[in-house]
């Protein structure tokens, strides 16, 4: 088992996805870790059994592009970054808006800080 | 297609004995091995507290100057891994359930104050 | 002219016991949108990952869901154990295999007990679940706990299985087989069944890539997916494991692949102890994690991905669970458009829903 690893900047995101999308993969998961005061982004894909990771970091206030047009169940693991890190991500396919997971603090994985 | 399939199992229940346990009066005995409650043994402990640290679900308190050792018997999750973590291996598991409880109390095993020296 | 209305469906339903809410959008007694909220038992386990240390941790990845249960806590382990380069006994991996397998076959008797019950059958329903208890016999027999066994640990296993036990075992399994095999007809034959089953839900080969659905979702498409083919645990010294598949891709298909999967099941765990080694079953860990690792294994539900990230200290820094049921969600959803009111309960609830899991 070995993860392929692949860094991207932010702004890649999409062309990296089409191509994938394009190779056939499937989208595995989408998640978001909290690495100091930035945020790390892992979008992981498979093909049979081969496993790619794109890695992308990006500031807590930047926004990302939505790949839900690219792999349509995307707009859930988006709308739970959403949710639980306060990333903001644009165009997504259906945006809960934050209500997807009922929270009872905001960001409750990344909280913002005061002021 | 077909139809009736269940029609031996159907009969073949009705003439067995049930599957089931007539409960109040027969208990289902425990598996020996079976996780069920943890038994604290006061003589030996040291009042770590190493099993509280150890405890994921923080169950176990334990106060080393007034030498209690308590146990919030409806937090427990039996995954005895106290019962690894102790060096004097003075808490073991037994098979029983916790039984039903009416409120969700602590219990506290003090250390009985007995003629032998303090360590 | 159809008039248009939202029917709520959940978060309490009979067919689930678990909270999920959809909105179904109705045209007459046709749903034509599907969209679903959930989100309601929440408990931020992820986090929790940073006030446990590694090695307690497991027993809390392994309460994320009471049915899947072994699978998250070996999953977890795995991707611990790859992060700090442990190589577990093989004993061990033996051991966990067979707990995989038998978490399996109870995975799926009870999901096997709920199509019943969902679709009316409710004698059938207790009879899976009898045979199901036989199964939860055995857990409790060999790990201690009936269905959260606390057996995995970082490093290999906390218990073993003798060889009287694993003979008393093979001795159980044999007579589920057998059991099952009278009713099991009922399945696959059964006139009522067959038209509450076949063609519902249909879902293509090319509509499952693109939605990523895995596990018996997939495999009822026809597509050759397993985890269990990676190799993890003792998987590589098994020649049972090759995925089922039904190419129908319907609610039938699904349900075939779940009884087939029984059988197999039990093919994989007499192979396992046969050919189990003697030995070791743990090795003592020591240091802590520092890296990152995904893990991927196979639940009763399909392809479960861990994602462990430590930063040297005994606190992890992230631990996420992707669990069958997420990916699930998106199968679920294309299925429902165009389906009729009366099936939802049964579409749902062939996608093998595990709320807990998903929302962790």
């Amino acid at each position: 088992m070995d993860n392929n690893n692949i860094v991207i900047s932010k702004n890649d995101l999409l062309e990296n996805a089409n191509r994938l999308h394009d190779e056939k993969y499937r989208l595995v998961q989408i998640c978001a870790t909290r690495v100091g005061e930035n945020v790390l982004l892992d979008y992981s894909f498979g093909r049979d059994y081969e496993f790619v990771n794109l890695k992308c970091e990006i500031g807590q206030n930047d926004e990302i592009m939505s790949i839900s047009r690219v792999f349509p169940p995307a707009f859930l693991y988006e709308n739970e970054m959403h949710d639980l890190y306060g990333i903001k991500i644009l165009h997504m396919t259906t945006d809960y808006e934050g209500s997807f997971y009922r929270t009872a603090v905001k960001n409750p994985f990344f909280p913002l800080k005061e002021g | 297609m077909g139809f009736a399939e269940f029609t031996k199992t159907a009969v073949r229940n009705l003439f067995s004995k049930p599957a089931t346990k007539n409960y109040p009066k027969v208990k289902k005995e425990f598996f020996e091995n079976a996780r069920g409650h943890v038994i604290f043994d006061e003589t030996d402990c040291i009042y770590c507290s190493l099993c509280a640290r150890k405890c994921p679900a923080d169950a176990i308190k334990v106060d080393r100057n007034a030498k209690t050792w308590s146990i919030v018997r409806a937090g427990c999750v039996q995954c005895s891994n106290c019962v690894d973590a102790c060096p004097k291996k003075c808490l073991s598991m037994g098979p029983e359930y916790t039984p039903v409880m009416t409120e969700k109390g602590c219990e506290t095993y003090a250390r009985v104050p007995d003629n032998t020296e303090d360590n | 002219m159809s008039r248009r209305s939202i029917v709520p469906f959940g978060p309490q339903h009979p067919v689930l016991p678990e909270p999920i809410h959809l909105d179904l959008v109705l045209e007459d007694e046709r749903v034509v949108e599907a969209i679903p909220s959930i989100g309601f038992v929440h408990r931020g386990l992820e986090k929790l990952v940073e006030k446990r240390e590694y090695t307690e941790y497991v027993y809390v990845a392994e309460r994320i869901c009471g049915i899947c249960s072994f699978q998250h806590g070996s999953g977890y382990c795995q991707a611990v154990e790859a992060i700090m380069n442990v190589e577990i006994p093989p004993r061990a991996e033996f051991l966990r295999t067979i707990w995989a397998e038998l978490s399996r076959m109870h995975s799926h008797l009870l999901w096997l007990g709920l199509l019943a019950d969902a679709f009316g059958f409710e004698s059938l329903f207790m009879q899976c679940w009898r045979l199901r208890e036989r199964v939860l016999d055995i857990f409790e027999m060999t790990t201690g706990g009936r269905v959260i066994f606390s057996v995995c640990k970082v490093g290999g296993v906390r218990r073993d299985i003798s060889s009287d036990d694993m003979k008393r075992i093979i001795t159980v399994l044999d007579t589920i087989v057998a059991d099952l095999k009278d009713f099991e007809r009922v399945f696959f034959d059964n006139n009522t069944v067959k038209s509450r089953l076949c063609g519902v839900g249909v879902l293509s080969k090319e509509k499952i890539l693109e939605l990523g659905a895995v596990g018996p979702v997939a495999r009822g498409s026809g597509i050759k997916l397993d985890m269990r083919k990676l190799g993890y645990a003792a998987y590589d010294k098994i020649p049972q494991v090759e995925p089922i598949i039904e190419t129908a891709g319907d609610c039938y298909a699904r349900c075939l692949v779940r009884l087939r999967e029984l059988y197999q099941s039990v093919e994989i765990i007499k192979a396992a102890a046969s050919t189990m080694p003697e030995g070791e079953i743990s090795v003592k860990v020591t240091g802590n994690p520092n890296g990152e690792f995904f893990s991927r294994v196979e639940q009763p539900r399909g392809e479960a991905s861990y994602y462990v990230r430590g930063n040297g200290t005994k606190f992890l820094e992230r631990f996420r669970v992707r669990t069958p049921t997420f990916a699930n969600l998106g199968a679920l959803l294309a299925t429902l458009p165009g389906c009729d009111l009366a099936d939802v309960p049964m579409l749902v609830l062939t996608i093998d829903p595990c709320i807990s899991c998903t929302e962790r």
